[in-house]
Order: structure tokens, then C-alpha cells, then sequence
């Protein structure tokens, strides 16, 4: 429809056209590339400065991102605390990581940096308090 | 009713701006500081923002807001700070008089020499936008369900449409979508999105979640509860298009609409509101137009940023100590900078030139235009320009800071007006 930012066309041939916003600083340049069929960067425009182009191999090959959730608490002072992945995860797992999340139970208290789900799948992916819960 | 003078300085509101006033009111060692919070907690509008995105500034980190909130109360526990919770403030005089209530001491009045005012914000509501149809059940606003879904737990509907694509509505689209709920879209009145664009990325792209451009809610449809949405683009003139309405079946609406700066107490008190920003008038130190009233963060303005939240709510505790310390007597001398071409609000609104070096003396302008090239921001005495600073580009959603340096606060000094103008070109 006229999600404008959200249009990906895709290009002949072997090489594909991307349009990535740029995460590395406030500024989001609406950055244009063409790549081969193996990702590899043939043509890039729209990045201010050079660590557009390394945003854009990041994302191209292993874009990860910070997954900030809350998990319930029994015999808290309220009913949840806030966590986080305080180290982005590929990007792949946010949605297997909000599923498994939503099915943790924890016991009060909670501290601010504790890890409440440790290693998860064996990926090396920690989820850690962002908040305090007092036990009651 | 006899008054409490125990205190120095009096701190209304416990978010991140009264904590950091408090704090540094408190830092000379001497100033006796009370801080008076209505809920149950501190931390103000932060507890309930757990996604991250604060602290940059502050503490050079990427931090959720819920724990940022927590560094700011550890420190404020540990600095003996006197802070009454639950307790609600009810009315402020010029006088300096401060009327509060809770349940264990009942009704007070203090009597502080200085007061600082950190009430923050509040939604802007559905009866202030007049949404057009039924009165149904199921329309929020989106802080409201923030609270909700992040403090009690509570997930009020199962398929959610948005209105308005500034940061809360798209942290929220992300935010149910993690807890499994079904968000439908995005709608946005104007023609580009009004939030910053880290969140368009990974709050609706990452998430699948479509973002509707010119596009409103013509009408809400259903009994009791929320049934649809009909939806309407809108042509340049922000009017809506007959002919291009669509249906949207879903049992809640978020309203993401904007904020207004919660001023009561600024009004009782009879500190001068600006209408641009709809909090009070303040010069570089914070101070409004009351002597030994100062006020900070969302209650002056709407921040995008809580760094600069904390920064301002720093410099209206310093000021406060100092006005209550010396009780200086005559103003200061200001020029006020008015809203120019592209500009829609200025922070301070009055700058000042006695403030102590070590003072950065921002100037925060809010942007009416989108403009993504590089632009030129003058402070003019008509069309003399006295200073001026780049920008890589002008967005509504992101305010332009900049720091006023000794030579440009010299050239404003010399205004031949005592009014000068911010444009943006
Ligand atoms: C949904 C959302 C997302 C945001 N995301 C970000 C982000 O990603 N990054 C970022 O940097 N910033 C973000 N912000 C902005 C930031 O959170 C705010 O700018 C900041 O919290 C404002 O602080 P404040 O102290 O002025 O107001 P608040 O946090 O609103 O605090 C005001 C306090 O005053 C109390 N109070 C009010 N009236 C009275 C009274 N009469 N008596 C006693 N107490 C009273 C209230 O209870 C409240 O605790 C976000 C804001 C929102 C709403
Ligand atoms: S390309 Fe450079 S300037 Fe543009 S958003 Fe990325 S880091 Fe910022």
C-alpha cells in the first residue's frame, strides 16, 4: 500500500536491490544497494558516512538486535519484571526468544542485572533483569 | 495551618527529571531537599519503558528504561534524600507555599525557599482529537496499555490497530506482538513517519507490522466493545479523501497521539505557560517566571530523549539550591528567543547570562519541518543574525541540541532587542 519505507523491489538477474535504514546513529540514512547472489555489496548509495556500508554487510549477513520483554513473577511485589538481551541476537530468533519468554515463570525477589534465562537453546544467549521485584 | 520549613527545596515529581533535580540540589551537602512522588514508586514514566533506547548521553550506554530509572532511584536512596511517595501534591502558590496530601500524615503544607516542578506529561485523549463514532468500549490511549501490559500484566484486547506513528505507537505495535497479540497496522495522518526511525526498523519492519502513510480513522464501529475501524487516506491537506475508506476488523484501538505537558499546579502557581510548548516559560537556569519556581523536563516540554530529561532536571536543581541559598533579589538579565521560520518550540525560552560556567546552556529547538539535508539554524534580532549552527537535517521527531558557546552567548548579550528569533533554513 503507501508503506513507502517498506517497499522492496527486487532486482533481474542474480543481483537483488535492498533498501536499508542505516541503525548506527540517530541520523537512519535510507540507504540503496545492490548485491550479488552472494550479498555482496555491487552498488551502495544513500549512506553518509562509511560505517553505512558496514551496517549494511552486518545486515546483509548476520543482522542481529536487542530483544526487550518482560517474564511473570510469582510472590512479587508485581506481577512481572522487565529483561532484556543486553548482547543483540540475530535477528532470526527475536520472534523464538518472545515465544519461549512468555512461558517463564520466575520467584521473587529480582534483581537488576540477573540473568533469568541462561544460555538459551545453547546459543549463548542470555536473558537478563532490567528491573526489580521485591518479594512479598 | 502552620507551615513546614524543614526544607530548602521542595522537588514535585519522581521521574527522571525530579530525581536528577533532587540530586543535584542535594549534592552541596547542605541544602535540605524533599521529593514528592504521587505513585507508589520512583522512576516516573520509566518503570513501564522497558524497551531500550536511554542513557546514551548519561551514561554512554543502551540501556531499557526501566533499569535507568533504577540507577537514578539507587542513587537518590542512597543519598539520604528525603522522598515521600503516595503522597500527591494539590496546590502551589507564588508564595512558595506547597499543599500536599497522603494517608499518613493527611494534609500538609510545607514552605520551602526554592520549589522545582517535575510533574511530566500526560496523554493527549480521544475527546482532544474527536474521533468520530461510537463510544465503545476498547479505545486506549497508548500509554495507558504500556502500563498495563508492562507493570500489571494485564493484555486488554487480542487484534490492535494503531493510530499515530510516533515512538510510543510503534513500541507498543512491537511490544504486544512480543506478548502474541495481533496488530494489524500503523496509521499515520501525515505524510512521513513521526517517530525516530530506529523504531520504524525494529518496531514494525523487524516485526512485519505495516506502517500506513496519510492514512486516519474516519470512524470507530461497535456495541459494547470495539467490532472495526473504517480507515481513510488523507490527501496533502491532511483532509480525508472520500471514496477511500476501508474496513479494519479489531476489538482495540491504540491512541498514539501526543503528549501535553501536565501543568495544574504550574497554572495555580501562576508561572507564565507557553503555548508552543503548553508548559512554562523558563531561562537558562530553569527558573519560570515566578521567582524561586523552576520547572524541568516533559512539564516544560515534550523530550524525546530522557538524557537531556535528566541534564535539564540537573540544572533546575542546581539553580533551585542556589536561589535558596541566596535569595537573590531583581531578575536576571534575558533575551527571549521566539519560534521563527520552521522552528515550533524553543527550550529555554529565555536565555540568560549569569549562569555558572560549568553550565553547557543548551538550546533545544523543536523542528515543525522535515527536511533531510543539511540546514542552518540562525538567532536573529530581525535580520541581524547574532549566532548560528548547523544541523545534518530538520525532523519534527527529533529535537536539535545545541550548545551555546561563550562567544555566541556574548553576541546575544549585545542583541540591540531584548527579542531575537530561532529560524531554521
Ligand atoms: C512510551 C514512551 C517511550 C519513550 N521512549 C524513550 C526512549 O526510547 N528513549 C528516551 O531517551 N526517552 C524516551 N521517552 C521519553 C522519556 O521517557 C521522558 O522524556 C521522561 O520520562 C520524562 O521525564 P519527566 O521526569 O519529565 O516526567 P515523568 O517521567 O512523567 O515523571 C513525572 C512524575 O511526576 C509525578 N507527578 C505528577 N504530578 C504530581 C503531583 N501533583 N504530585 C506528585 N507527583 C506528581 C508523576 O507521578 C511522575 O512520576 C519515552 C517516553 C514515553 C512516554
Ligand atoms: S550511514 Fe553513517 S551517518 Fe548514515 S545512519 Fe549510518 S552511521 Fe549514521
Amino acid at each position: 500500500m503507501n508503506d513507502r519505507l517498506n517497499d522492496r523491489r527486487g532486482a533481474p538477474g542474480t543481483s537483488r536491490l535492498e533498501r536499508i535504514i542505516c541503525l548506527r546513529c540517530p541520523r537512519g540514512c535510507e540507504i540503496t544497494t545492490s548485491l550479488d547472489g552472494y550479498g555482496a555489496i555491487l552498488e551502495i548509495e544513500g549512506n553518509v558516512c562509511r560505517l553505512g556500508r558496514q551496517y549494511v554487510e552486518q545486515e546483509v549477513h548476520n543482522p542481529t538486535r536487542i530483544l526487550p520483554t518482560s517474564v511473570r513473577v510469582r510472590n512479587g511485589r508485581y506481577p512481572l519484571v522487565p529483561v532484556w538481551t543486553p548482547r543483540p541476537i540475530p535477528k532470526q530468533y527475536l520472534r523464538d526468544l518472545a515465544r519461549s519468554t512468555r512461558s517463564v515463570e520466575l520467584e521473587a525477589p529480582i534483581n537488576v542485572g540477573q540473568i533469568v534465562i541462561s544460555n538459551w537453546q545453547g546459543l549463548g544467549i542470555d536473558v537478563v533483569a532490567s528491573g526489580e521485584v521485591e518479594r512479598v | 495551618m502552620q507551615a513546614d520549613t524543614r526544607y530548602d527545596v521542595i522537588v514535585i515529581g519522581g521521574g527522571p527529571a525530579g530525581l536528577a533535580a533532587a540530586l543535584e540540589a542535594h549534592a552541596d551537602g547542605q541544602t535540605r531537599v524533599l521529593l514528592v512522588e504521587r505513585n507508589d514508586t520512583l522512576g516516573g514514566i520509566l518503570p513501564q519503558c522497558i524497551h531500550n533506547g536511554f542513557g546514551a548521553v548519561v551514561f554512554n550506554q543502551d540501556l531499557p528504561g526501566s533499569e535507568y530509572a533504577w540507577r537514578y532511584r539507587t542513587m537518590v536512596e542512597q543519598s539520604g534524600i528525603d522522598v515521600l511517595l503516595d503522597t500527591m501534591v494539590l496546590d502551589v502558590t507564588a508564595e512558595l507555599d506547597v499543599y500536599a496530601m497522603n494517608d499518613r500524615d493527611g494534609y500538609m503544607r510545607l514552605r520551602p525557599r526554592a520549589i522545582v516542578l517535575a510533574m511530566g506529561c500526560r496523554e493527549r485523549t480521544r475527546a482532544q482529537i474527536r474521533l468520530p463514532g461510537s463510544r465503545c468500549a476498547g479505545v486506549f490511549g497508548a500509554g495507558t496499555v504500556q502500563r498495563l501490559v508492562n507493570i500489571e500484566g494485564y493484555m486488554p484486547g487480542r487484534r490492535f490497530l494503531i493510530l499515530g506513528s510516533g515512538d510510543i505507537g510503534m513500541i507498543m505495535a512491537r511490544r504486544l506482538t512480543i506478548e502474541g497479540a495481533e496488530v494489524i497496522g500503523v496509521l499515520e495522518l501525515l505524510p512521513f513517519l513521526t517517530g525516530l526511525r530506529r523504531n520504524y526498523v525494529q518496531c514494525l519492519q523487524d516485526w512485519g507490522i505495516p506502517l500506513y502513510l496519510s492514512t486516519t480513522v474516519n470512524r470507530v464501529i461497535g456495541g459494547r466493545r470495539l467490532e472495526a475501524v473504517e480507515t481513510i487516506r488523507v490527501g496533502d491537506d491532511l483532509q480525508p479523501i472520500p471514496g477511500t475508506e476501508g474496513l479494519v476488523e479489531c476489538d482495540t484501538l491504540l491512541l498514539s497521539v501526543g503528549l501535553i505537558p501536565e501543568n495544574e499546579l504550574s497554572r495555580k502557581a501562576g508561572v507564565t505557560l507557553d503555548p508552543r510548548t503548553g508548559g512554562p516559560v523558563v531561562d537558562s537556569a530553569m527558573s519560570t517566571t515566578v521567582a524561586g519556581i523552576f520547572a524541568a523536563g516533559n512539564v516544560t516540554s515534550i523530550y524525546d530523549l530522557v538524557d537531556y530529561v535528566s541534564k535539564a532536571g540537573a540544572v533546575a536543581g542546581r539553580s533551585a539550591a542556589r536561589y535558596a541559598r541566596e535569595r537573590p533579589d531583581g531578575r536576571a538579565e534575558t533575551v527571549t528567543v521566539a519560534a521563527g521560520k520552521n522552528v515550533a518550540s524553543v527550550i529555554p525560552q529565555r536565555i540568560r547570562f549569569d549562569t555558572p560556567v560549568s553550565e553547557e546552556n543548551l538550546l533545544m529547538l523543536r523542528p515543525s519541518a522535515l527536511m533531510e539535508h543539511s540546514v542552518q539554524v540562525e538567532l536573529r534580532a530581525g535580520s541581524r543574525v547574532l549566532a548560528s549552527f548547523r544541523g545534518n537535517y530538520s525532523r519534527p521527531a527529533e529535537m536539535m541540541i545545541h550548545r551555546l558557546k561563550p562567544q555566541q552567548l556574548r553576541a546575544l548579550k549585545s542583541a540591540p532587542r531584548r527579542e531575537i528569533t530561532a529560524e531554521i533554513q
